[in-house]
């Protein structure tokens, strides 16, 4: 097929716009994870996640993170469509550098968590949380 | 404190990955002061089930706790704007529901009676009928449908604060014939799947439907906050929906089919306590 | 702008001075993930409390980030330090510019 000056001009135009969305709509757990670090390296150890093994409903899961001496913690769901979940920023009158919430996977994913440790190093905990569809009703 | 070994049981089954099926031994005692009754033997009319057992036994550890604490269950938030509706004047007759019944724990006792005959009236009700009745007699106000969001805030305060009694529907005299209906009812297969409550409630809890831990189907703890909706469903909203899930066409929420249904499903569960608003699936 | 939004906050009423308390907040929000698609098949725009923080007596306790994740009706459960009795101030941030806010005081002896 033969490209019209004006098809050229609307694909080069297309292929700009595409560049300047928005990072966090095509975010990937890599990038949610590099946007956190820095890109450093990323350790183990000094951070417990806790998440259910299986998922009563993926609409509601409660999870925890606990990682004493952090200044902040992520929690990233790699297998949702948005992998960003949220992070706790810890302040000088928090008691503990712990959280609890309530989230929703998407299916049957890694749900992974990284500290910031006081000496900005990180460490990263990783729990695989099934989710299922139920019966009727589900 | 019974709570917190719970608590420290589910960490601990947590940490050693155990499966997230319901620990049938557990007892359920809400913010460390209300007993729940979540097991007890089943009434003489049932011909079936030697013991009837509470929904909340069939849930994983996790949802079980989510139900013991009255801050992390999210049904209270709605109880709480219910109480704010109980005292707040609606209608031409300038009155709210305090007018009449001072506070809602002075109706302490009132959900674990209903569905119940109305003399007056020459009808079963419900207990959102009820209010309803109140609402348009008394209060001057306007009738809400069957599972409205006022009206279900409303029926899971009457709940809350009747938490702990054993539920103790009549179901003879007057109510006998519409009970026998929803004894029918219940035992008949629906749908192009040709399932009734039975096959699944009464031959198969215990067991998975696919993924979920199939229960008796008491309802007890309705209204209850289901963590697939993230909200508060009442009973005619749930058989609807398991009939709808028969692929059957569904009855309506108010109808006469769901009233007698209700009436015979909430006397399965005489002698297990008011539970609601309960936290399940 | 959001409606029904309501927020439920859990503080002990007394403390010791330099007690660790636990706090636990919820608040009635439907978190739109802008995944749903709405009956005319179009998506259902995102529409989340998408920042949480606690503070006390100025001080800040935690500083959350909330994604379309976090379930309907956000929960949270967190450790404070006491150091002294004052008023805790809990903030939620609506995508749509909304503030929902609401405090407790803790007495320190």
């Amino acid at each position: 097929m033969k490209l019209t000056r004006r098809d050229a001009l609307a694909l080069a135009l297309g292929a700009t716009a595409a560049s300047f969305l928005p990072l966090r709509a095509m975010a990937s757990s890599d990038e949610v994870i590099a946007m956190f670090t820095g890109g450093a390296d990323v350790g183990a150890g000094g951070l417990t996640l806790t998440a259910p093994e299986i998922a009563e409903n993926g609409n509601t899961v409660p999870v925890s993170v606990d990682a004493p001496g952090a200044t902040s913690i992520i929690v990233i769901a790699t297998g949702n469509p948005t992998p960003a979940v949220a992070t706790f920023n810890f302040g000088p009158l928090s008691g503990s550098q712990a959280a609890s919430t309530r989230i929703r996977l998407a299916g049957t994913q890694d749900v992974i968590a990284i500290a910031k440790l006081a000496d900005g190093s990180f460490v990263q905990a990783s729990s695989t949380v099934k989710v299922t569809i139920g019966g009727c009703g589900g | 404190m019974k709570k917190n070994m719970l608590r420290m049981a589910v960490a601990l089954s947590s940490i050693l990955g155990t499966a997230a099926v319901a620990d049938e031994g557990a007892n359920l005692v809400i913010n460390g002061d209300i007993g729940i009754t979540v097991r007890a033997p089943a009434s003489a009319h049932l011909d079936n089930l030697d013991e009837v057992l509470s929904g909340w036994l069939f849930r994983a550890d996790e949802t079980q706790v989510m139900q013991m604490d009255d801050f992390d269950n999210p049904g209270m938030i709605w109880v709480d704007a219910a109480r704010d509706q109980f005292a707040a004047v609606e209608g031409g007759e300038g009155k709210s529901c305090a007018s009449c019944h001072n506070s809602p724990e002075d109706l302490a006792g009132v959900k674990a009676v209903y569905p119940k005959w109305n003399e007056e009236a020459g009808e079963v009700r419900t207990l959102q009928m009820q209010i309803n009745d109140c609402r348009v007699s008394r209060m001057g106000a306007e009738a809400q449908k069957t599972d409205h969001k006022s009206m279900l805030y409303m029926e899971a305060l009457m709940a809350s604060v009747s938490r702990g009694m054993p539920v103790n529907v009549a179901i003879d005299g007057p109510v006998q014939s519409t009970w026998e209906q929803g004894k029918d009812i219940y035992y008949t297969r629906y749908g192009q799947l040709e399932l009734s409550c039975a096959n699944c409630h009464e031959d198969n809890y215990g067991n998975m439907i696919r993924a979920d831990h199939l229960s008796q189907g008491q309802i007890n703890g309705f209204p209850t906050y289901r963590l697939k909706n993230a909200k508060l469903n009442g009973t005619h909203s749930r058989f609807k929906g398991c009939v709808r899930d028969t692929r059957a066409e569904t009855f309506k929420p108010g109808s006469p089919e769901f009233i007698a249904l209700e009436l015979y499903v909430a006397s399965r569960g005489n002698g297990l306590s008011i539970e609601g608003p309960s936290v399940r699936n | 702008m959001a409606s029904g939004v309501k927020p439920r906050v859990k503080v002990p009423k007394t403390a010791t001075a330099g007690d660790i308390i636990t706090i636990k907040t919820l608040i009635s929000h439907k978190m739109e993930s802008g995944q749903r698609k709405g009956k005319d098949g179009n998506i259902i725009p995102r529409s989340i409390i998408n920042r949480f923080t606690c503070d006390f007596n100025g001080q800040n306790v935690i500083d959350v980030t909330l994604e379309p994740a976090i379930s309907t009706n956000p929960f949270f459960e967190f450790e404070a330090m006491v150091p002294e009795s004052g008023e805790f101030k809990f903030i939620w941030y609506d995508d749509d510019g909304d503030v929902y806010e609401a405090a407790k005081s803790i007495t320190a002896s």
